[in-house]
């Protein structure tokens, strides 16, 4: 049966006239700031999804900037890694993986390229579901890891829970809080104040961000994914900006505390450890990387087998590649409306950088929702 | 912008967006002839072709059936077969149906029972759309030569007045006929063995009875028609827009949703008007007669939560635009089927 009132009109955080008021809110804060553009960067594809799903730029302050940084772990996810997949592919071996990693093109293939030619890939939902699958054949098969510590969490309770001795991991799996460092520092990026994903929150708890606002000076809050919630966080954002004042302010409270999941973080440092690594487009990252532990080496599928790269080099890789700018869309420092190939040569259909693979792709977010074309305001709500 | 067909056709070209357009225009109507008078024939693309005969109508559309599962909660693939054919001639204003034709090929080695299933679902759901399958053809391939089971169906109707996609004006109404998603969503569940079936059911059914009700109810008064299948409402009104040469704005409180759809699609990541019903239309109404169209399909049983839930502008002409109720965007169409996202 139909709800009364609409589709979302009940579901909490997302009462339209609260959202008026924390619009209006900000439009008078970014007013008082009195510089223009004020720059603030979320790290989180889940963030963009919201503000682009439910239309917020149309309400934001011409004089606000909300910039999508690094926050898709599949778009980050670097092309050696995305390599080293493709590379086992060939070789034989099966492979499981998230659905939008097999489009993710590396130096000359993708995962879905090897499939097209005969390779064992599977599409998973989980990590359990990877686990699963192992448990039912006999042949080996390695687990391609990505995602921040949200799933890398999950990767170490599979590997913690006994899993059979035909499931390998092959961990490309990356750590948030060291690239805010890297984007901090960036010259082009102007970032005034970060917006930090609630989730990854949960498991990191928010205490992990003070040593950042000290070392940088810059505010960071914590914010939910619902528009309230990523209007409420603006707010406070906004705040902590015209009031000069860098601090860690935790706006996700309903999940996130300052000590954070303790027993999950137990569990991921238990089988991760971190290294420095490459992300796509934006830096060598040091500590970004998380890889097994050398205990756990019996699973790591970079210990269990022969990964020959040199094979991939019969392939040309192909042009459009060079003209892609994911990487600074990425850092923050452009736009995908400022890419020449943007829904032209790349479009969700046929990828040519990651961003547009992913469902967390700024450039795939911006498409699916049309881009943030100027629709002013709330418009004319339809007559009834 | 006019999008280039690829050298292999892919399976996006077969999803109801812009690719399979851009299939349709670049092969099938090459060398297509325009009809002349009004008639709607290929290159209208609609959802039948219209031929006059006498003072009359005459009214053909035809449509093939894959769909995977075959028997899915709340329907099946006979039925989805009747109701798919049923529902473009009522698109088109036809609603009384003359006859139907059925063909079917199957998969060597298909169960008996499954397929006597499926006649008896044809045959119910013709009962309740009025609809008699007058001739058919059988054939068999073999084992691997396709999946399972194809059903194609061929609707023919007489009408004195058709309703073409291309009639909406500036200020006229939209309405939807009932909650939005629920066919796709079903079906998506049940196929991804996503466990949250339980509560979901196509909407799967000919509504040509409800369509008939509202087409009396204000008579001249409903422009444009179209059901929002394959590539859900999302495509259906940008054709709309861009056949009628408007703009939309769609108000998102204002749309029919189940509580179940809605939990799925926010769960699965899946933006509802990308999502397919087989037993939903979207009637363009002139404004003065909205009320009155709106109370009597509301009136009848598969249109009880029938809403009005966007207005045509003459603002930004073929776009749909979104009203949030937070903010306003763009909707898009999308390239292929709608995928759960994953993390």
């Amino acid at each position: 049966m139909a709800s009364n009132g609409g589709a979302f009109a009940e579901l909490k955080f997302r009462d339209p006239a609260r959202a008026r008021a924390l619009s209006e809110t900000l439009a008078r804060l970014t007013g008082e700031i009195g510089r223009s553009p004020v720059s603030i960067m979320h790290v989180c594809g889940s963030h963009e999804q919201a503000i682009a799903r439910f239309g917020l730029r149309a309400t934001l302050p011409k004089s606000l900037n909300v910039i999508m940084g690094p926050g898709c772990p599949v778009c980050i996810t670097d092309v050696p890694e995305v390599d080293e997949g493709v590379a086992l592919a060939r070789q034989g071996v099966r492979i499981a993986t998230y659905g939008d990693m097999i489009r993710v093109p590396g130096t000359v293939m993708s995962l879905a390229d090897v499939q097209a030619r005969g390779a064992k890939v599977d599409i998973v939902y989980s990590v359990a579901q990877a686990v699963d699958l192992a448990r039912q054949i006999e042949e080996p098969l390695v687990f391609f890891a990505t995602g921040f510590e949200t799933t890398a969490v999950a990767t170490a309770a599979a590997v913690l829970g006994d899993p059979p001795a035909n499931f390998f991991v092959l961990s490309a799996h990356k750590y948030i809080p060291p690239v805010m460092e890297i984007v901090a520092e960036m010259p082009d990026t102007r970032v005034e104040g970060f917006l930090a994903a609630g989730h990854a929150a949960t498991i990191t708890g928010w205490g992990i961000f003070e040593r950042f606002v000290e070392r940088h000076k810059l505010p960071v809050v914590v914010a939910g994914f619902e528009p309230l919630d990523i209007l409420a966080g603006l707010v406070k954002l906004t705040e902590l900006i015209r009031d000069g004042q860098p601090s860690v302010e935790n706006m996700y409270p309903r999940c996130v505390t300052k000590a954070g999941n303790l027993r999950a973080q137990e569990q991921l440092w238990k089988v991760f450890r971190p290294i420095g690594g490459r992300w796509r487009g934006i830096a060598h990252v040091p500590n970004g990387n998380l890889r097994l532990r050398d205990e756990w080496s019996h699973i790591d599928a970079r210990q269990q087998f022969d990964i020959d790269l040199n094979a991939l080099w019969d392939y040309a890789p192909p042009l459009l590649v060079q003209s892609c700018i994911c990487g600074d869309i990425m850092a923050g420092i452009k736009s995908p409306t400022d890419c020449a190939l943007f829904g032209r040569d790349c479009v969700p259909g046929s990828p040519v950088g990651a961003c547009m693979v992913s469902s967390e792709g700024t450039c795939k977010i911006w498409h699916q929702y049309g881009g943030h074309p100027d629709l002013g305001g709330y418009g004319a709500v339809c007559a009834r | 912008m006019q999008s280039v067909l690829d050298d292999r056709i892919t399976l996006k070209y077969g999803a109801g967006g812009q690719s399979m357009r851009t299939l349709i225009q670049q092969v099938f109507l090459d060398g297509v002839r325009q009809h002349a008078d009004g008639e709607l024939g290929l290159s209208a693309m609609d959802d039948g072709a219209a031929l006059r005969v006498g003072d009359q109508w005459l009214v053909v559309t035809t449509d093939s059936h894959v769909i995977h599962p075959i028997f899915f909660p709340g329907g099946d693939i006979g039925r989805l077969a009747v109701s798919g054919t049923v529902n473009d001639l009522a698109m088109m204003g036809a609603t009384d149906v003359l006859a139907l034709t059925c063909a079917v090929i199957i998969e060597e080695g298909f169960s008996r029972a499954d397929l006597v299933r499926i006649q008896r679902s044809l045959r119910e759901t013709c009962e309740e759309a009025g609809a008699v399958i007058v001739t058919g053809d059988t054939k068999v391939m073999g084992k691997g030569e396709l999946d399972g089971i194809v059903l194609n169906t061929t609707g023919v109707a007489m009408t004195a007045r058709v309703v073409p996609d291309s009639g909406l004006q500036p200020g006229d109404r939209l309405i939807v006929t009932g909650t939005l998603g629920d066919h796709g969503l079903a079906v998506m569940a049940r196929r991804h063995g996503l466990m949250l079936d339980g509560d979901l059911h196509s909407d799967v059914a000919p509504i040509n009875r409800l369509v008939r009700a509202a087409l009396d109810a204000a008579p001249g008064a409903i422009v444009a028609m179209k059901d929002p299948t394959r590539g859900g409402v999302a495509s259906a009104l940008h054709e709309m827009a861009a056949k009628s040469h408007v703009g939309i704005t769609l108000d998102e409180m204002a749309l029919p949703v189940t509580q179940q759809a809605r939990a799925a699609s926010e769960l699965l990541g899946i933006d509802l008007l990308h999502v397919a019903n087989e037993g939903k239309a979207i009637l363009g109404v002139r404004p003065e007669a909205a009320g009155a169209v709106l109370e009597a399909v509301r009136a009848h049983p598969l249109g009880r939560d029938a809403a009005i839930v966007g207005t045509c502008t003459d603002e930004r002409i073929g776009a749909v635009i979104l009203d949030t109720g937070f903010g306003r965007r763009l909707v898009t169409e999308i390239e292929g089927d709608p995928l759960p996202r994953i993390c």
